[in-house]
Formats: structure tokens, sequence, C-alpha cells
């Protein structure tokens, strides 16, 4: 007995050596679940908002916790592929933003649909798509998810539409889907993002007009992460409270970097659009670490200071994992091998993806025409001649 | 659109005025007392924002007819129309179709001056993923929106209002709920030996004019409808050029970087440059914007006379 408990106490204070921890583990007795408690969310237009506690249960936990750090070794493998230049173009990360992508997820189903603007990595993961299909079509090569045609901004999966690279364009598409939903009959709802930049674009207006005047399910949802490029949102709009720009639409303000309360907002916004009360406004606050895109080294408009006091209070992964330590959901060598697994799948990802050829020059006509029996496409001139098929 | 509602569930109208007024000219008239407003919905006036929610519609799986009351209002939604629609499958790499219909009056009217008279063949002709066609009469606008309707592709339908009321001999063929005419094929509407006139939309029927006026001098025209601008058939062109010698092309709009400026350039390109005897004539709308005036309207688009005197012209004559 007292040899065990020597053991056992070794191990504790994290003297034992992986695989001896492993086993520990799994012997060790971690809670079912935990409850914790969330913000509140502030309400426009509404008598009760989400609930202000919810249940975590470790299964959950551990998969939110994979999920986000997935987004997150993602987009920083995105990085290091851009400063080498096997990416190129527009890549817009959202390292910071995890919460949002992987919260949302988790308060619908498959079977809803989402729609988003050109920050989407992390999206087309939580959706469905593989880290290998992602970062091939961030590389432009003929494994990637739109096979080499659309890059960073044109990923698309089952009941995922992109990936849009027109500012605020996503909005009326997403009405648009929501529309199908209600037209179909089938009890879906459709997700649609924009940022607090896109905010101020007037199609968006008209959207809220339309959804709200037909009783659309469509969940407007702004991702706050207060700067639109270079532009901070009170240099941008008249009324930072994006939650409220819906005027007859309800609305609620979320805090975007706890993903327990992305969840419970999300879950309480789908069940409104289901129930057939029409649209509803979410506003994630939430942060963004790199700058607008990588272009934009993201600190000549914002101090080093402020990325930090971000990082340091607020990050989402970080809050996750303090609260599922903390309540004895899981073990920090638990989650760090989990970081391990993950850091291992995104790097055979960025080889996979480096290293997979770029589309063949015979498909650049491909997939003009959806249905179509093929036909030539022209080229730099008339002699040059691409065969398109759908 | 009667038919094609019918016959598939998905199928439904949205834009201004298309349901309880009956359509701003009346095409949609009986629609919505039929189908209802689950098929027949009218929108605020929102061109950006309902263009966008049919594209959205279209990528869900429905099969939206958005109505522009005219197309010079789509030009606040033509981002969507391009950027949405048009080039999403290829972006996708084959994964999102977008099986959208757009339609509405394009070109010039009488009296509605310059923001309401622009022609968009060229412009939506320019851009591939987009499917553009161009009615002349009756049997084309039948065949060419059912073939749209059911093209899985983004289809501009330009419709022209002065052609609504102009009534037409239909064939028995065209009275069947399942005539289609292909997107992607012109018609030789009368045959000639002299000279190929090759038009779009209202200007065919005055070039058939044009061509009854110099039959009786002696001179017979080939007049061909495009009935599609893209695809453009240009094949049937080609081999009308190749019989005749001589082109003359006739379009409403614009004639910088216009419907008969590609078709030229393109008889360059292949076999029928070769034939032509002289070179090839566009006749167009005037290089303005739209007058108001009815004498200065009158000579901003093309006139038979102009068609005639072009084709003079080319001959030689």
């Amino acid at each position: 007995m007292r040899k065990m408990l020597a053991a056992v106490s070794r191990v504790l204070s994290g003297a034992a050596q992986k695989p001896a921890s492993r086993v520990l583990v799994a012997s060790r007795n971690f809670a079912n679940d935990a409850t914790f408690e969330i913000k509140k969310c502030d309400l426009h237009r509404l008598e009760e908002g989400p609930p202000v506690t919810t249940v975590l249960t470790r299964e959950d936990g551990l998969k939110y916790y994979r999920m986000m750090q997935t987004v997150r070794r993602m987009e920083l493998k995105a990085d290091q592929l851009y400063k080498q230049k096997i990416i190129r173009g527009f890549c817009h990360l959202c390292d910071g933003q995890e919460a949002c992508c992987v919260g949302l997820e988790a308060g619908i189903n498959p079977t809803d649909h989402l729609i988003t603007a050109y920050r989407a990595h992390g999206f087309t993961f939580t959706r469905g798509l593989s880290v290998r299909e992602i970062l091939t079509e961030l590389t432009g090569r003929r494994g990637g998810c739109a096979k080499g045609k659309g890059g960073s901004m044109h990923m698309y999966a089952k009941n995922f539409y992109g990936g849009n690279g027109i500012v605020g364009a996503q909005v009326p598409l997403g009405a648009g889907i929501a529309l199908a939903c209600k037209y179909n009959g089938k009890d879906e709802v459709c997700l649609t993002l924009y940022g607090d930049g896109a905010a101020n674009q007037g199609q968006i207006f008209e959207a809220y007009n339309m959804a709200a005047l037909w009783k659309l399910p469509c969940i407007f949802i702004c991702e706050n992460n207060r700067y639109g490029m270079g532009t901070s949102v009170e240099r941008a709009a008249a009324s930072t409270d994006y939650y409220k720009r819906g005027d007859f639409i309800p609305g609620l303000r979320v805090d975007g970097m706890d993903v327990l309360c992305v969840r419970e907002a999300t879950r309480f916004a789908a069940a409104y659009c289901r129930s057939g009360k029409g649209p509803i406004l979410m506003e994630l606050q939430t942060y963004r670490y790199h700058g607008h895109s990588m272009s934009d080294p993201g600190v000549s408009y914002r101090t080093r200071e402020e990325i930090q006091e971000v990082r340091s209070k607020s990050d989402p992964i970080m809050l996750l994992k303090d609260r599922m330590v903390n309540s004895n959901l899981a073990s920090v060598e638990e989650l760090k091998e989990i970081d391990v697994e993950v850091r291992k799948e995104i790097e055979d990802a960025a080889q996979f993806a480096t290293a997979d050829p770029e589309p063949p020059l015979e498909e650049l006509g491909h997939h003009i025409y959806c249905s179509e029996p093929p036909f030539e496409v022209r080229g730099a001139n008339q002699w040059i001649k691409f065969k398109s098929v759908s | 659109m009667d038919e094609e509602l019918e016959r598939d569930e998905k199928v439904f109208l949205l834009g201004e005025e298309v349901a309880q007024y009956d359509g701003a000219y009346k095409v949609s008239r009986g629609l919505w007392k039929k189908y209802g407003d689950k098929r027949i919905i009218d929108t605020p006036i929102s061109e950006m924002g309902f263009a966008g929610i049919a594209v959205g519609a279209a990528m869900a799986g429905l099969r939206p007819i958005c109505e522009f009351m005219t197309f010079n209002f789509s030009m606040q939604a033509i981002d969507q129309v391009i950027n949405s629609a048009a080039k999403t499958y290829y972006m996708s790499g084959g994964c999102q179709s977008v099986p959208i219909v757009f339609r509405g009056p394009n070109g010039a009217s009488a009296g509605v001056a310059a923001q309401h008279s622009q022609c968009f063949a060229a412009w939506y002709g320019h851009c591939p993923g987009l499917k553009v066609v161009s009615p002349w009469n009756s049997e084309d606008a039948k065949g060419l929106i059912k073939s749209a309707i059911r093209d899985n592709n983004p289809v501009v339908v330009l419709e022209n209002e002065l052609m609504y009321g102009v009534p037409f001999e239909f064939p028995e063929a065209a009275q069947s709920k399942d005539f289609l005419i292909p997107i992607g094929k012109a018609k030789i509407e009368r045959q000639g030996t002299h000279v190929t006139v090759v038009a779009h939309s209202r200007p065919v029927g005055h070039c058939l004019e044009a061509a009854a006026v110099l039959s009786k001098e002696g001179i017979e025209c080939e007049v061909i409808n495009m009935r599609t601008i893209r695809p453009m058939d240009i094949e049937t062109i080609e081999a009308s050029v190749i019989k005749t010698n001589h082109l003359v092309t006739v379009e409403g709009g614009w004639p910088q970087f216009g419907i008969g400026a590609e078709i030229c350039a393109r008889i360059m390109e292949g076999p029928a440059f070769n034939y032509l005897d002289a070179p090839a004539v566009r006749v167009t709308g005037a290089d303005v914007p739209m007058p108001y005036a009815k004498i200065l309207e009158d000579n901003s688009i093309p006139q038979v006379k102009d068609i005639i005197f072009a084709i003079k012209k080319t001959l030689n004559i």
C-alpha cells in the first residue's frame, strides 16, 4: 500500500514517464461532467436570454479542446507556409477566434447550414473537411477541397457555403439558404456570419428586412473582432452595438472567447429560429491575433500590449483548458497528449499539402458549367484551347 | 414559367410586383393566384438583397427565378450575379452549383431615358460561368425560359419590354409542355445568299423588315437570330458567311466592346474570314446615353433604314 501510494504521488507530481502516466490517466477518476457559470448575454428585444450556467461533459470538453487546438495549429501552420511562399495570395487567419467556430458548431446539427466570409478556414474544418484538404487547397494543389481552383476564400463542404470573398455578399446568400430551409420544411436553420466591418454593408440591412418580413430561420452572426482590416469599430460604425443593428430583429451579445458561452447562445438562437419566430442576431465579441491578412502585420492600428493582454487573459483554448483541469474533467498531461497528436496531424497534412502536385493544366477549363457535355474554352490566344468538363 | 412551376416544386419566382400585382409587365399574371405565397414572392425594393437571397436559395438546392423589373436595376445586384452565381461552380472545383435564372426586360424601351434603357447583353455575355439568352419572338421566349429553368447553371434571360405585346404565329410544336430551345444554338430565320445579317432580340424583327425591302431589289439576306449570347453559336454564323461572303451585325446596345465586336473578332479568327469579300459592318445603338426626346431616341437605336444602309455599304451598292 505504501509503495503504491508513493508511486501514485510520484506520478502525480509529474515525475513519471509517459507510458506510466498514460496508464494512470486510464485508471484515474475524472469527473463525467461539470457545471460552469457563463457570462450573461446582453439582450436586445428579448425577454430572456441563454442560461448563465451550462454543463460540460468530459467527452465534449475533450472534443472542443481538440477542435480548437486543431484550428489554432492549422492557422499557425498556414502562417508558416505563407511566409515560406508555399501559400500565396490572400490568407486570412482566425487564430484567437477558435471559440466561435467550435462553439457555433457545438450549438447546431450537421444538417443545419453555415455561411461565412473569407476568414473561413476554422469553419471549413468544423463543418467537416479535413486539415489535409484545407491546407492542400491553400497550397493550390490538386488534392485541395476545391481542386486548387478556389484557394483560401473559396472552400465548400456539405451544408457549408464558403468562403466568400466579397464583403457582405454572403449575408443575403445566407438569408436565401434560410429561405430554402423554410421552403423545405425540415426545421433546419442557417448561420450567416459577417464581421464588424461588413456590418456596415447596405445589403445586410436588405437581408435583415426580408428575413424578418418572411420569418426566415436565419441566425445572423456578427463576429466582432474589433477591427475591420485596419479600422477600429469606433472609426467605422455610428453604433458599435452590433447586436442591436438588426433593429426589429432580436439580438444578443455573446462572449466570443468562451466556447461554452458561444455554444449556449447558439443553442438558444437555433431554438428561437426553429420555433418559427423568424431571424435572430448574435454578436460574438472575439479577437484575432493575426493582422487582417498575411499582408497586414496587425500592429499599426493596435498595440502589441493589447494583443498580449487578450492572449494572456482571454485565450479561448486556455480558458477551456483551465476550466477542465480545475474541475477534474481532464488532466494537464492528457491535454498535452492531444496537443502532440494535433501537431502531428497538422505536420502530416502540411507535408502532403507541400508535396501534392498542382492541378494539371488540362483542368484549367473544367467546372465552368454544371451538367454540361464537354466543350472548348479559349485560352490566351485563339489557338490555345482547353477542354471544359463539368 | 407556369409549366415549369407545375413540373418541379423546387422552382419559384421572386421579384418586385411579381405576385399580387401580376407582374410589372404582366409577365407573371395569374401565377400567384395559382401557386400562392410560397412559390411566387413579392420582394421589397432591394435588388442586391433579393438577388443574393435567390442565389443562396439556389445554392441550397432550390431553383429560383429572380426577376429584375428591368435589367438596369440588376446593376445594383450585379455582384451577386457574377461573383456569387457565375463564378461559384468553378471556384469550388465543381462542388457547388447555382441553378438560378435571372430574367427581366433589357435594353431600350420607349421614352424611358438614359437610366432605364441600357442593354446588358455585352456585360453579362463577357463572363464565364454564365449563360445568357436573348429571345426575339414568342417561340424563343417560351423555349428559352424553359431551358433556362431546367439548366443547372446561372442563366440570364434578356427579354424586351417592347416585344412583350407583339403577337406571333405559334407553331404546334411550341405548344407542348416540353418544348425546349437548346441554349447555345442560333436560328436562321430567313435563308439568303447575298449577305449574312446577325441580330438578337427586337432587332431581329427589324432585320427581317430590311430583308423584305431589299428582296424587292434583288438582294437576298440571310437573317440569323442568335437566341443565345453566351455560349455564342459562332458556327452557324461562320457557315452563313462562308456562303454569303458578307456580314452585318445588328444590336441595340452600345458599339464599344459589344456583341457585334465579338462576332467580328471571332469571324477574323475562324475559317469564314477568307470568305469575306468586304469588311464586316456593325449596326448598333448610338454611342450616347439614351436621350428622351422622340426624335433623338429614334436615332439612338438601329432603325430599319440603318440596317438597309449598312447592308448596301458592305455589298458596295
